[in-house]
């Protein structure tokens, strides 16, 4: 597995992802820069100009129309993929931490920092798509269709459930909260990882009924969109920043690495950076990725499961193509189950 | 009562003291109030006395100061003798005072009872007691014998040797737990007590593996039996260093702070107070002396002199008859146990002592048949006096054999475990001090006059040296001169010795086996039961490895090393970064090196390896602080039937490897067994979630996936689009590859 290395960014990567058809992949890092590039062979398509600070998130609709980003210059931007031009901004209080269009596309939420006075919130957008040729993209809403207001802790990161029923939020004490996506009130609330240790990134799976978190407190865990139940748990000796499943294959991919301030007090054998895969249902690790000389700080599969990149760091993103190894393995138990 | 819960937040006042609750205290109490009654305690009345008259007055009193003066110091001015009321004839009884309580308490002691003549005995009591018990109604009349607690079982101190599979248990300390397993080889290890707060500073086992030791601000306690509940405790407030004797009967404790002695505390007496170093009795509970600590400051004289810790402070022979410590310089202090008392009430005067060893066994010295126990010591050079080695029997401190030495800078003492030998390691320098060299100085003390044999062919300073445990080889660790401000440490070398072979069963000369060059090593850890040893690097922040060498490989052998009573083979070599410590098991099978988070802060935890150098599992434990084999005590077999069981080993190990295998059959079914329930539950879960979700869609009206592209008709474009993409590729390809030389 000869991983595509991606050098387009100046500085350490936020967050990556594939569009739905997997041949783009887009990512954002602290340099401004936001990028698209070809998934097959890694040559960069190009990048769209106009945030001010370091861009934290993107998500791309599920037709690869629009793409949504978030910045630390307080502004959620709509940009027409195709064109590069953008369409729509929308100006915060406090920076945007993370953006993800619902399932159906039509809808748009952003989670908001909280700082200077101002609570953490979750906002929803209603998202129009023009003429469906791609014109009058810029025909946007300019208020949210919803706010909820996170007084308790602050959501760090958040995404759709299923059918784009319930907003599912990670919180920085370490929670996962459910929220009616109409209403906004809160359904449930579990302290899924430990007390204060912060949720870094949340994934969910194709259907949308069970996610996976990653958090500061060395684990990441399965949870069922539907009741918040703990379903599987994934240790590892290091802080957590994403996770993400493998469709086609049930396993998971974690990725972390010691804080980048403490990497500098430490030898560099200690800083874990690799891209560690546990089998979803067994729990077991079983194989580890190097490459990245710093913290892994986003990862995205391939929505076909072929493959997966990793953002870090280290300001590279490394884009792997599964060999046929990964495919094949399986455990002894789900091969008879195959055979039955 | 929250006995199992032994935090010291909550382990309160009332939990320390709950031994008051148990044992009455009343007596130890009451001795206390006496001492509260200021100046009374001077007072003792004397009782039996003849009925004198006006004229034979003095003379009773001259009569009865002779015999006063005989415990303390009184004079006629403090002897009151009270006449009766026509003040014709005496009471019969005095007051007298002394100048101390304790010269009173001495004549209570000595004096009671004693006869003045054929019809009078003396009863001596002190003024504070006859007035505490004399008075009407303080002593009940009728005799009531006193209440015998009924028996209470005691846990089984020593039930973990009773482990089927003969398994050993450990202590590990980590973060602020305390937890003892079991060792269960690959697997992780089974837990059989874990708690919170179990300690404040670290834990410690006694040497025969019976108790286990805590240390808190208010003293140290010992647990043990199956459910490792509380044994014993010792309340030496801010306890630092402890140390067990060998037959873990006694116990010696030191802390930097002076104890103070508060009133009613039930076990320390006024005895303790100021005291640093306190030597208990395990069984009783109680101090059976205390010490204040010998300054010992530091040897460099040009240096501010620095407060060191001399510890182990007592040293104890090992039959834990006598208990030494050193007054450096000048002396050695020998007490004899159990009464704690000064041997022929005098410290032995050894001029400059720098340092001594008891010897670790009872030694067997030829032609010497009276029982003694041997102990090691040295001085230095004065003046112009050679530096000397001795070895002294105990208990009738003759110096049974010295030996000089010139150009000494420094000494160490390394016994072998059965007192068999004493290495001398001599750090020599030559004329000019600019250079050292280390010589050793073999002490054979079973042989017939101890004859020294003298190993110099070192030209480095030896570093380290370790004994082969109950057998007769060495190995030591040399390293040149650390170039000033080098940031890597220098390289060091590793020596094996070992005797020559002689015919008969004499033991030949010490010779080198070899000598691996350019290692960074510095540890020497020897298996219990000898043959194995781990040399390693530890406490280093570029090398970490270890290597397991076997002294009798059963292989060919090198030519060289024919004459050798040793076949040395390196087994394997292996690394654990960060590596602080490392601990055989008590059986030789295991060993476990760590990383404590008391040295560094990288990588914490321990990995535990077979003897011969197999990694069995890695344990990285955040916070990790120690990890410590639960010693077992000596064998019970004769020497006949372990020889009987090492004849039949073969035997034994099918039993044990078909066991083995068998428990990894089982584990091994459970895990299948365990993942098909898994995989089962898992798929169960997603159909039925599928099921719902499908449900949920219909009721919604929301079209299914796929679907959805028609509802955004904007996807149309691109998904067609797709159809007939075309993704133009630049390929560069090497056809031909020509060399041309101009020229």
């Amino acid at each position: 597995m000869r991983p595509i290395l991606l050098k387009g960014h100046e500085r350490s990567l936020n967050q990556i992802k594939y569009n739905r058809d997997g041949d783009l992949l887009f990512s954002v890092a602290k340099d401004k820069v936001l990028c698209v590039w070809f998934a097959a062979n890694g040559e960069r398509l190009g990048t769209y100009q106009g945030h001010q600070g370091a861009v934290w998130t993107l998500d791309v609709s599920p037709n690869t129309v629009l793409l949504a980003t978030g910045s630390a210059d307080n502004e959620v931007r709509l940009w027409n993929v195709k064109t590069g031009e953008c369409v729509k901004v929308w100006d915060f209080p406090t920076a945007v931490k993370r953006v993800e269009f619902s399932p159906d596309g039509s809808r748009l939420l952003a989670v908001t920092e909280k700082r200077m006075g101002y609570l953490g919130t979750i906002v929803v957008f209603d998202i129009c798509y023009g003429d469906g040729e791609g014109g009058d993209l810029n025909d946007q809403n300019d208020e949210p269709s919803l706010r909820i207001t996170c007084e308790e802790s602050k959501a760090t990161v958040a995404g759709w459930g299923y059918l784009g029923q319930y907003i599912i939020a990670g919180h920085e004490d370490g929670s996962v909260s459910q929220y009616d996506a109409k209403e906004g009130e809160q359904l449930e609330n579990v302290q899924a990882h430990e007390f204060d240790y912060q949720i870094n990134d949340i994934q969910f799976s194709s259907d949308r009924t069970y996610f996976i978190t990653a958090s500061k407190d060395k684990t990441a865990k399965i949870l069922s969109t539907r009741n918040l139940a703990i379903l599987k748990s994934f240790p590892s000796d290091t802080p957590l920043n994403t996770a993400a499943l493998t469709p086609k294959k049930d396993y998971v991919i974690l990725g972390g690495g010691q804080a980048a301030m403490d990497v500098t007090t430490t030898s560099a054998r200690q800083g874990k950076f690799e891209a560690r895969f546990y089998h979803r249902i067994f729990e077991d690790e079983i194989g580890r990725v190097k490459g990245h000389f710093g913290p892994l700080n986003t990862i995205a599969v391939h929505p076909a499961g072929t493959g997966y990149a990793s953002g870090g760091e280290d300001g590279y993103i490394r884009v792997h193509h599964f060999d046929k190894p990964y495919f094949d393995f399986m455990y002894e138990v789900e091969r008879e189950q195959m055979r039955r | 009562m929250p006995a199992m819960a032994p935090s010291f937040d909550t382990l309160s006042e009332q939990d320390l003291h709950e031994e008051e609750e148990e044992i009455d205290f009343s007596d130890l109490k009451a001795q206390y109030e006496v001492r509260l009654e200021e100046g009374l305690d001077t007072f003792v009345v004397l009782d039996g006395l003849p009925i004198v008259g006006e004229d034979t007055r003095d003379k009773l009193v001259k009569y009865l100061l002779k015999k006063l003066n005989t415990v303390g110091h009184t004079s006629s001015d403090a002897v009151s003798m009270p006449f009766n009321e026509k003040k014709s004839s005496s009471e019969g009884f005095a007051i007298v005072e002394y100048e101390t309580p304790e010269q009173a308490m001495s004549a209570v002691k000595h004096l009671h009872g004693t006869m003045l003549d054929k019809k009078h005995t003396l009863a001596v009591n002190k003024l504070t007691d006859i007035d505490r018990y004399g008075r009407e109604g303080r002593i009940d009349e009728e005799y009531k014998p006193p209440h015998i607690e009924p028996f209470k079982e005691k846990e089984h101190l020593r039930w973990w040797l009773g482990d089927p599979n003969a398994r050993d248990q450990f202590a590990l300390y980590r973060g602020d737990k305390v937890g003892v397993y079991w060792n269960m080889k690959k697997d992780p290890p089974e837990n059989v007590v874990d708690r919170p707060h179990w300690t404040q500073l670290f834990v410690q086992w006694s040497p025969h593996g019976t108790y286990l030791a805590s240390i808190h601000p208010q003293g140290l306690q010992l647990w043990g039996g199956p459910s490792f509940s509380k044994q014993k405790q010792f309340p030496h407030p801010f306890v630092q260093l402890v140390e067990f004797s060998p037959g873990e009967s006694y116990l010696t404790t030191w802390s930097a702070r002076p104890v103070q002695v508060e009133e009613g505390q039930p076990v320390l007496t006024y005895e303790e107070d100021g005291k640093h170093i306190i030597v208990w009795d395990i069984v009783s509970g109680k101090p059976l002396r205390s010490f204040v600590a010998h300054e010992v400051t530091g040897q460099e004289a040009d240096a501010a002199p620095k407060k060191k810790v001399q510890w182990p402070a007592f040293k104890w022979s090992a039959d834990e008859k006598y208990v030494a410590r050193m007054l450096p310089q000048q002396s050695i202090s020998i007490y004899e146990l159990p009464r704690m008392n000064l041997l022929d009430k005098t410290s032995v005067k050894i001029d400059g002592i720098m340092d001594f060893e008891w010897a670790p066994a009872t030694p067997t010295r030829e032609g010497v048949k009276q029982y003694e126990q041997l102990l090691c010591f040295w001085t230095p050079e004065i003046g112009s006096n050679p530096a000397k080695v001795g070895l002294m029997s105990v208990p009738s401190k003759e110096i049974v054999r010295t030996r000089n030495l010139f150009n000494v800078s420094d000494v160490k003492l390394h016994w072998q475990t059965q007192a068999a030998y004493v290495c001398v390691k001599v750090d020599r320098h030559s004329k000019s001090k600019k250079s050292m060299a280390t010589n050793l100085e073999i002490f054979r003390v079973k042989e017939k006059g101890v004859p020294v044999e003298v190993v110099d062919s070192l030209k480095d300073t030896v570093i380290n040296f370790a004994w082969e445990p109950k057998g007769d080889r060495f190995v030591l660790i040399t390293t040149g001169e650390a170039s000033a401000g080098a940031a890597v440490a220098p390289k060091t070398a590793v020596s094996f010795f070992a005797p020559e072979k002689v015919k008969g069963s004499g033991v030949g000369n010490f010779k080198l086996i070899r000598t691996i060059e350019k290692k960074t090593s510095n540890g020497i850890y020897w298996s219990p039961k000898g043959r194995f040893v781990v040399v390693a690097t530890v406490h280093s922040q570029q090398s970490f490895d270890l290597d397991f060498w076997d002294l009798d490989f059963e292989g060919e052998k090198l030519e060289s090393e024919k004459d050798l009573a040793a076949n040395l083979q390196l087994m394997k070599s292996t690394e654990h970064y960060g590596i602080t410590d490392v601990d055989w098991d008590p059986t030789g099978r295991y060993v476990v090196s760590s990383a404590s988070v008391w040295t560094h802060s990288m990588e914490n935890g321990w990995n535990i390896h077979t003897f011969s150098g197999t990694t069995l599992a890695e344990h990285p434990t955040e916070k990790f602080k120690q990890f410590i084999w639960r010693p077992r005590p000596l064998t019970l077999l004769s020497k006949e039937e372990q020889k009987q069981i090492r004849k039949n080993l073969r035997e034994y190990s099918r039993e044990f490897d078909e066991e083995d295998k068998y428990a990894v059959d089982i584990a091994n079914t459970a895990v299948v067994e365990k993942r098909k329930r898994v995989l089962n539950e898992w798929l169960a879960w997603v159909r039925k979630e599928k099921e719902l979700l499908e449900e949920e869609r219909q009721a919604l009206g929301i079209p299914e996936e796929g679907g959805e592209a028609d509802r955004l008709k904007t996807a149309v474009t691109a998904l067609d689009s797709k159809a007939d993409a075309v993704v133009e590729e630049i390929v560069e390809e090497i056809i031909e590859e020509t060399e041309e030389i101009i020229g």
